[in-house]
């Protein structure tokens, strides 16, 4: 049935049917909704969960190691500080194979503190080992939530997964979303088998030991070897959640009339709803653009996006956070993608919608119109901004 | 120091506030709710520092996240707001690089011990020379009234929808015991008592603390049913019961019972400083 609500109370409703044994959460803008709601099923006897309303996100992300590892599915949400409070210990979770799924409602970092939205946060944990996936609507949001369960757990996976949704502008927004029915979710997201869970006490083991240089090497690419084996799991789910939810989730990245595009925008996140709209614009004046919206951003589908844009002459790569020193992470994930291509399209970065810095639909049609020729020489370029 | 500040408009026409010169009036109107104690802590700290009579430049106020956290923006000081949790490091590492700074430390009672509960135990277990100032409002006020480490057993907020279950901090009780050498507790309802607790704190050398207790009419207050700010003042002059020198275990603030508030600590003993100063003395140093 189609509900008008918030993002934040889609992830709720994901997390309601997925109903985790432990979730541990502390408050911060724009997340804390998404607590408040999951404390009231709490409370109101809905799920089972034990809600820990913790001291700190590093005391919140600690506390679902210790419970992950206990054999328990767990979950937590955050922002922005939070997240990076979090990521010392997100690396842990990763390492130790931990599946614990987290709602990261996307926040600029400090300094100055701002409370709205940019990707500098999930970019903080880009390297920590964490899956992530970026939605552009609530209705993504809920189902990401699903899916990223189900990818999390994957017995050839086990790692964790952050659910990016744009803060305020997906969080505190009302929009449709149509959840499934509760029976069809919790029958998606299964039951969960944990391994070497630390309450079994028969088959005692030690989770999180010293590894010297003999064979910590090994380990770390015994992650990297999980991490490869998330597009097959994604893909395999997404096929699963399609079939039951009547939704079409096919792929690592989304194209929006790109098949004859001569230029594209690649974006991730609720911008491509605004791009999507820049793109019907000139469209209807004849021209030939696209999108590419990027769902999963870890592991990053360089593959898939290079034969995505193969045709493409002129790509628009917008990253919603600096890389201080070099050009945006997203661009260079992309650069690289294409470095052994025969034909490659030019590629030019944009900066935009730092702290919450509104992006407009005039804005990114402007961005096709300079793509007609801009040179990638001219280093990063800015949307919005006041020089 | 000191920036030039736009005049705001009068409230009431022909009042200004009386200690205008120590606030950034350009940042006014601040963001704070109606009934909320806070606007009465920061005017006790501002008649506090007046009647101290410092040279502005001499003071620094650091405030973590929330909204006593705010309070670092409204004052024409040298402010830093700091990251959620760690005015009380950063306090510390401006006390040690200026020595001869007054540095006080303004935040809210989630800010100061939940998340950065560790920065204050160590602070006064070192008796580093701080002034910390806590406004107590029993819940996260700024992210929507969640429950926090001083809420009330049975309190109710949006993350204990049918009631606290956790134990609260005493917080007269946790800085006594970590080693503050200066405890006072008042209300917002009390500005002169506050002012002069303030005054001694500041005074004072080593860790002084002071807890202040505040209405927050719009998520505790309200999910509590403790009506608004003035009636949440009311309850303070029925029970806040005045008990300088009490132990500090007694002060242990339950729903619906009488409270202790008053000066519970103020002992001399050497501040961090000193025994590091001391101590380079002791193995020749120069300092």
């Amino acid at each position: 049935m189609r509900k008008v609500m918030t993002g934040h109370k889609a992830v709720a409703e994901a997390m309601r049917q997925i109903e985790p044994d432990v979730v541990a959460v502390y408050p911060i803008t724009p997340q804390s909704e998404i607590a408040e709601y999951y404390a009231e099923y709490v409370h109101d006897g809905i799920v089972h969960t034990e809600l820990v309303p913790v001291e700190s996100e590093h005391s919140a992300m600690s506390a679902c190691v210790g419970a992950a590892a206990a054999g328990a599915r767990v979950m937590t949400a955050t922002a922005s500080q939070g997240l990076a409070l979090m990521v010392e210990v997100l690396y842990i979770a990763a390492s130790m194979r931990l599946p614990i799924v987290m709602a990261l409602a996307n926040r600029a970092l400090s300094g100055p503190i701002n409370i709205h939205c940019d990707h500098s946060d999930a970019y903080l944990a880009r390297d920590s080992g964490a899956i992530q996936i970026f939605c552009e609507s609530a209705q993504e949001a809920y189902d990401y939530m699903l899916m990223a369960q189900r990818v999390a757990e994957h017995d050839e996976v086990r790692l964790p997964a952050i659910v990016n949704l744009d803060g305020f502008t997906l969080t505190h927004s009302s929009q449709v979303v149509e959840p499934l029915p509760d029976g069809v979710a919790k029958k998606f997201v299964g039951n969960y088998k944990p391994f070497y869970p630390l309450l079994d006490v028969d088959h005692p083991a030690t989770w999180g030991p010293f590894a010297m240089p003999d064979y910590y090497f090994e380990l770390k690419r015994a992650q990297a070897a999980a991490m490869e084996k998330v597009p097959a799991a994604f893909l395999e789910v997404q096929k699963h959640y399609s079939k039951i939810s009547g939704r079409r989730y096919a792929g690592f990245v989304e194209g929006y009339k790109l098949d004859d595009a001569e230029r594209a925008l690649v974006v991730m996140g609720s911008t491509a709803g605004t791009a999507k709209a820049a793109v019907d614009q000139l469209r209807a004046k004849g021209e030939k653009v696209g999108l590419l919206k990027v769902w999963l951003f870890r592991p990053f589908p360089g593959k898939e996006i290079a034969a995505a844009l193969a045709h493409v002459e002129r790509v628009a790569v917008l990253d919603r956070a600096l890389s201080f020193g070099a050009m945006g992470a997203l661009y260079c994930d992309l650069a690289a993608a294409f470095v052994h291509a025969v034909h490659r399209p030019t590629f030019v970065n944009y900066i935009y919608g730092l702290g919450g810095r509104d992006t407009t639909v005039d804005q990114l049609v402007q961005v096709f119109a300079e793509l007609k020729d801009a040179h990638p020489d001219e280093g990063l370029r800015y949307i919005g901004l006041r020089e | 120091m000191p920036v030039k500040a736009k005049p705001i408009p009068e409230a009431v026409p022909g009042v200004r506030h009386p200690m205008e010169k120590y606030l950034r009036t350009d940042r006014l109107p601040h963001i704070w709710c109606a009934g909320c104690g806070l606007g009465s802590a920061l005017s006790c700290f501002l008649y506090a520092l007046d009647e101290l009579g410092w040279d502005p430049n001499s003071v620094a106020v650091v405030s973590g996240i929330g909204c006593t956290g705010r309070i670092a923006g409204y004052v024409r000081l040298d402010s830093y707001h700091t990251t959620h949790g760690r005015a009380i490091p950063f306090a510390t590492g401006l006390k040690l690089a200026k020595p001869d700074l007054h540095v006080v430390v303004f935040s809210g009672d989630g800010d100061l011990f939940a998340i950065g509960g560790n920065h204050f135990i160590h602070a006064a277990r070192r008796n580093v020379d701080l002034t910390i100032l806590c406004v107590n409002n029993f819940n996260y006020g700024m992210t929507g009234g969640q429950v926090g480490p001083t809420t009330p057993l049975e309190g109710l907020t949006t993350t204990t929808p049918y009631g606290n279950f956790e134990h609260p901090f005493n917080l007269v009780h946790l800085a006594a015991s970590a080693g503050a050498s200066y405890v006072a507790r008042w209300t917002t309802l009390d500005g002169r008592r506050l002012q002069r607790a303030m005054v001694e704190a500041m005074r004072k050398k080593g860790l002084t603390f002071v807890e202040i207790l505040s209405p927050c009419p719009t998520n505790y207050g309200r999910r509590n049913k403790l009506g608004d700010g003035l009636d949440e003042l009311r309850y303070y002059a029925k029970h806040a019961l005045i008990r300088h020198g009490a132990d500090p275990k007694e002060a242990e603030i339950v729903p619906g019972h009488d409270f202790l508030v008053g000066k519970f600590v103020d002992v001399e003993k050497p501040t961090y400083l000193e025994m590091y100063e001391a101590k380079v003395r002791e193995l020749g140093g120069k300092r």
